[in-house]
């Protein structure tokens, strides 16, 4: 006992006094296991490869990067203990996370009262970066994303009125919803009917059979793929044929692999494509398929990107080795940055702030419109 | 589309009355509320999974394969948990919390052998294509899920009632120290129980895999949280009150959707339940708990 007390010593102390200098250490607290784990798990991977490449360049000035990887189980309240680890005890420049909009509530304003940068990749609900000035994301909210999709969906399926449905007890969802429903009234198109489910649920033929009453021309549906996927299966089981407009939960290979062609005409608006053949995507693809031996998604890319623009901020400020200073510095850098990454041209956007209190960063980028066919999204012209 | 929506409540219903029967069966014989037949329930359907996906068994014989090693895996968790805690005379929150403790350490294993993520039976597993009926759609494996529920009632039913092993077991039931001094072999009765129990959770898990291709290490536990209210509904321990209270859960649940609002389907579904507590508190087929009182 004593001798591994001794080495965890020696560790910290060799860590301190010589690790900081070389290696600019970065915390990120996502949902490596839970219900949340494949979209925390393909954040991770996006953050590792970017990571390993930019090492393998010789890292920013010649400072290695490293991640301080934590698993915050997509729950509020490992989330609130991860990013106090992460800020107090490692020490971290920066947090990157949480994995959902859920911990990110709960979980922000730790690093907004420390004055430490947390920088979301994944959190699309509105309202995340009204948390504060040090809250950032790179993802696009579906606010800006689910005009664009509707709008689309009208003209391409020549749509008069839609059902919705949705999962009325989660942060990611009921945002969502939220974004479809002034989507819709801005488009002008009517509802036949609003139905929700809780979370866990596995039968939603009462709900669709409801929705089937009204007989409408699509169904709009903001729910996590794993419910998406049995949404779609139990419509067409039901003997329904219209299509889905999705929001981002269906953003996911796993759609696809639960619901094969049921999904086939689904609209969804995404920040990133796999058919985007951008060199920068093309990098990212043939990297991540070389290091993982499977498809990234939406979520990897993001994360992927997000690191990207980290080493672009490093890489304009000089690190003093004053952890307050250099938090402080990162944060002012952040804001400057522009990058052209696999998700496309990106820059920040100051958010607007609220009664006086001054709000983050969100992510300024354009949404790109897939329909799906034959077992994968492909770009709707 | 009240004929839709009927038919969507009694399988949802059955599905509720499948777990159920475990779970109260467990309760009836042992005296213990034992949570890790959520786990249990999860595991059946990843046996399954395995068997048709790694093996290519047809869907029959891998529901009878997993029903076997569900109920083995049932009578390890008795033998290593529950066991030692009886043995000692643990008050009876012991078991529960013993139980989750198992549910908490499975779930991690399957989430860290299998992933994450949520699996489905491959397509074709079984017919998919729905059978319609004028404006009535219904799958065959609702069909399925409808047919075992009942077959398994009738089956452990009859088997409490008119068998020696059913006598046994109610005996146990009534007293476990006046049937020992019976000479009623109990602790091997409790292993029977709980293989039985565990091969109807294992059979549950493979049906709601079946029927909502959404297998995950996760599945267990809504079911479990809707289990509680079911046996608790029905009587606990009772047989008949499993299915009618899982039916009954179905049908709150369905029909506030439909005539009432999805918002409230809960709230709807669990006030029902309470109220029907209020008037009869041990359940609608309540006699253990009345008897004990």
């Amino acid at each position: 006992m004593k001798l591994v007390r001794l080495a965890l010593m020696s560790s910290l102390l060799s860590c301190s006094f010589y690790g900081v200098a070389a290696d600019i250490k970065i915390g990120a607290a996502e949902a490596l296991t839970g219900p949340a784990a494949k979209y925390g798990v393909a954040i991770k991977n996006g953050f590792t490869l970017a990571l390993d490449e930019i090492n393998a360049k010789g890292g920013v000035k010649g400072n290695k990067i490293t991640l301080v990887m934590e698993d915050e189980q997509g729950k509020k309240e490992e989330a609130i203990n991860v990013f106090k680890k992460l800020i107090f005890q490692d020490k971290v420049l920066m947090v990157f996370g949480p994995t959902l909009s859920n911990s990110a509530f709960a979980a922000d304003p730790i690093a907004v009262a420390a004055k430490v940068v947390a920088f979301g990749t994944s959190n699309t609900a509105s309202g995340i970066t009204d948390m504060g000035p040090y809250v950032f994301r790179n993802s696009v909210m579906e606010q800006d994303v689910l005009p664009v999709v509707v709008k689309k969906a009208i003209s391409h399926f020549k749509l008069s009125k839609v059902a919705v449905i949705y999962g009325n007890d989660d942060a990611f969802t009921k945002s969502g919803y939220d974004a479809f429903k002034l989507a819709l009234e801005a488009n002008k198109l009517p509802v036949t009917t609003t139905v929700t489910y809780a979370k866990g649920d596995i039968d939603f033929k009462a709900q669709l059979t409801k929705i089937k009453e009204t007989n409408p021309d699509a169904i709009v549906c903001s729910c996590l793929v794993e419910e998406a996927a049995n949404i779609v299966l139990q419509t067409r089981s039901l003997g329904m044929k219209q299509p889905f407009i999705g929001g981002n939960g269906f953003n996911s290979p796993k759609l696809f692999e639960i619901a094969k062609n049921a999904a086939d005409d689904t609209l969804l608006g995404s920040p990133w494509s796999a058919e985007n053949t951008s060199p920068a995507n093309k990098a990212f693809m043939n990297g991540f398929k070389a290091k993982y031996g499977s498809e990234p998604d939406q979520f990897a890319a993001q994360a992927y990107d997000a690191m990207y623009i980290l080493a672009e901020a490093l890489g304009s400020i000089t690190l003093t080795n004053n952890l307050e200073k250099d938090r402080a510095a990162i944060y002012e850098a952040l804001p400057k940055v522009k990058h052209d990454g696999a998700t496309g041209k990106f820059e920040f956007a100051k958010a607007p702030s609220k009664v006086g209190k001054e709000s983050g960063y969100d992510a300024k980028q354009d949404a790109i419109v897939n329909i799906a066919k034959d077992g994968k999204f492909v770009l709707l012209k | 589309m009240l004929s839709q929506q009927l038919l969507n409540a009694l399988s949802l219903g059955s599905v509720y009355a499948v777990f159920a029967l475990g779970f109260t069966l467990i309760f009836g014989v042992l005296g213990v509320i034992n949570l890790s037949h959520g786990v249990i329930f999860m595991m059946g359907s990843y046996i399954a999974l395995q068997l048709v996906t790694l093996l290519h068994l047809p869907i029959v014989l891998a529901l009878v394969v997993a029903a076997i090693l569900s109920g083995l895996l049932a009578v390890v968790i008795d033998w290593l948990v529950l066991r030692p805690l009886r043995a000692r005379n643990a008050p009876h929150l012991a078991p529960m919390i013993a139980t989750i403790g198992v549910s908490i350490l499975l779930t991690s294993l399957i989430q860290g052998l299998m992933g994450a993520e949520i699996r489905r039976f491959p397509s074709g597993t079984l017919p998919e294509e729905s059978i319609t009926w004028g404006d009535l759609h219904i799958t065959y494996v609702q069909i399925g899920i409808m047919v075992i529920a009942i077959m398994m009632m009738v089956g452990l039913w009859l088997l409490m009632k008119k068998t020696q092993l059913g006598r046994a077991l109610r005996a146990i039931a009534e007293s476990p120290k006046a049937a020992a001094l019976l000479g009623i072999p109990v602790e091997k009765l409790f292993y029977c129980t709980s293989f039985m129990a565990g091969s109807l959770g294992g059979v549950a898990g493979v049906l709601v895999g079946l029927s909502f291709n959404a297998i995950s290490p996760f599945m267990g536990q809504p079911m479990l949280h809707k289990g509680i209210a079911v046996i608790i509904l029905g009587g606990m321990g009772d047989i008949r009150g499993a299915l009618i209270g899982g039916l009954f859960l179905g049908f709150a649940e369905v029909f506030s959707v439909a005539y009432l609002s999805s918002d409230f389907r809960d709230a709807i579904a669990f006030g029902l339940l309470f109220l029907i507590l209020l008037i009869k508190p041990s359940g609608l087929f309540g006699r253990i708990l009345e008897r004990k009182a």
